[in-house]
């Protein structure tokens, strides 16, 4: 039988750091995408925006969070690239954030979306549990997906495991 | 190297319908993944809900936790149907995990996550009382609205061994 989940990429960041994580030339062979990742940022802050582009662009993107952050529980809403909350360089060392990006049907040609569910537990009185609802109004098919921060790079150790899934 | 994840069955609405029924659902895994990505043609926002094995009795129920982009709140229902995701009639994603589905002895677990991004963002856990085995699902919404064309319905199976 034919393989359902298969590993296409996987990244992790050297020493020094890195801008961004970017998985290119995704092959269009899958039907939904799904981005296991584990990410910290090298900001002096106990937490940082993460980001991720598809196909390099940064337009047409809504999201709304459900989140909590150790003491309540909130929702907001936005139209950038944001789909989770890593702990930073302030934040308890060697914490990362974790979680999974699913795209179902990203070589499709209806609008993407997708969701993104994150932890950030790190032993301190802030720490985020996020679930994301993510919606890109582009048809285009997902050939790139791009992870960054929105300020300082992503530190060493982080890592991001693309895979792809097929329906039959 | 035998498969763990496999696909079982899927389908994409060539015309709009009120749902979809996956039927003679092997026993041969541990648990069930399925996956709703679409639209409703109308409707601001609603609940996908899951019947099995054509009970149409009230041995169903579902706690909730969902923020709508301004507030967070939690709601439960009783002794109703399933709540297991959120379609809208904008692209939305559902995923929906059927635990134990094939367990002779115990009452059937599903979690769900929901994603409209103009509607909510939605995490729920329903439970069905009954001990038999999973072979249908028949997959429609709270409010009976018609799914859009192009609407997916994908189901998984996963072994644990």
């Amino acid at each position: 039988m034919a393989t359902t989940y298969t590993l296409i990429a996987s990244n992790t960041v050297g020493s020094g750091g890195a801008s961004s994580i970017d998985f290119s030339s995704i092959p269009n062979t899958y039907t939904d995408l799904k981005l296991v990742y584990s990410l910290r940022g090298t900001g002096a802050t106990t937490s940082m925006s993460a980001l991720v582009s598809f196909n390099g662009a940064t337009t047409n993107r809504t999201w709304k969070v459900l989140y909590g952050q150790g003491s309540s529980a909130a929702s907001t809403s936005g139209s950038d690239t944001y789909f989770s909350e890593p702990p930073a360089a302030s934040a308890t060392s060697n914490t990362f954030g974790n979680g999974e990006l699913y795209i179902p049907n990203y070589a499709g040609s209806s609008y993407k979306s997708a969701n993104s569910d994150s932890v950030g537990e790190n032993n301190a009185t802030t720490a985020y549990q996020e679930l994301f609802a993510i919606l890109w109004s582009s048809t285009a098919a997902i050939n790139q997906l791009t992870i960054s921060l929105a300020s300082g790079n992503l530190a060493q150790y982080s890592t991001a495991y693309l895979y792809g899934i097929k329906n039959s | 190297m035998a498969a763990t994840y496999e696909p079982i069955a899927t389908t994409t609405l060539l015309s709009t319908a009120l749902g979809y029924t996956f039927s003679s659902i092997p026993n041969t895994y541990t648990d069930l993944v399925l996956i709703v990505q679409g639209s409703t043609v109308v409707s601001a926002g609603d609940s996908i809900t899951l019947q099995f094995n054509d009970d149409t009795t009230s041995n169903y129920s579902t706690t909730g936790l969902y923020g709508t982009g301004s507030s967070a709140a939690s709601y439960r229902e009783s002794n109703t149907f399933t709540q297991t995701g959120r379609i809208s009639t904008t692209q939305s994603t559902s995923i929906i995990n059927i635990m134990n589905y094939t367990n002779g002895s115990t009452y059937k677990t599903v979690l769900a996550r929901g994603n409209a991004p103009d509607s909510l963002v939605i995490t729920q856990v329903s439970l069905w009382r009954k001990t038999e085995a999973i072979t249908k699902i028949k997959i429609a919404n709270q409010n009976n609205v018609v799914f859009s064309i192009g609407t997916t319905f994908t189901l998984y199976g996963i072994k644990a061994a």
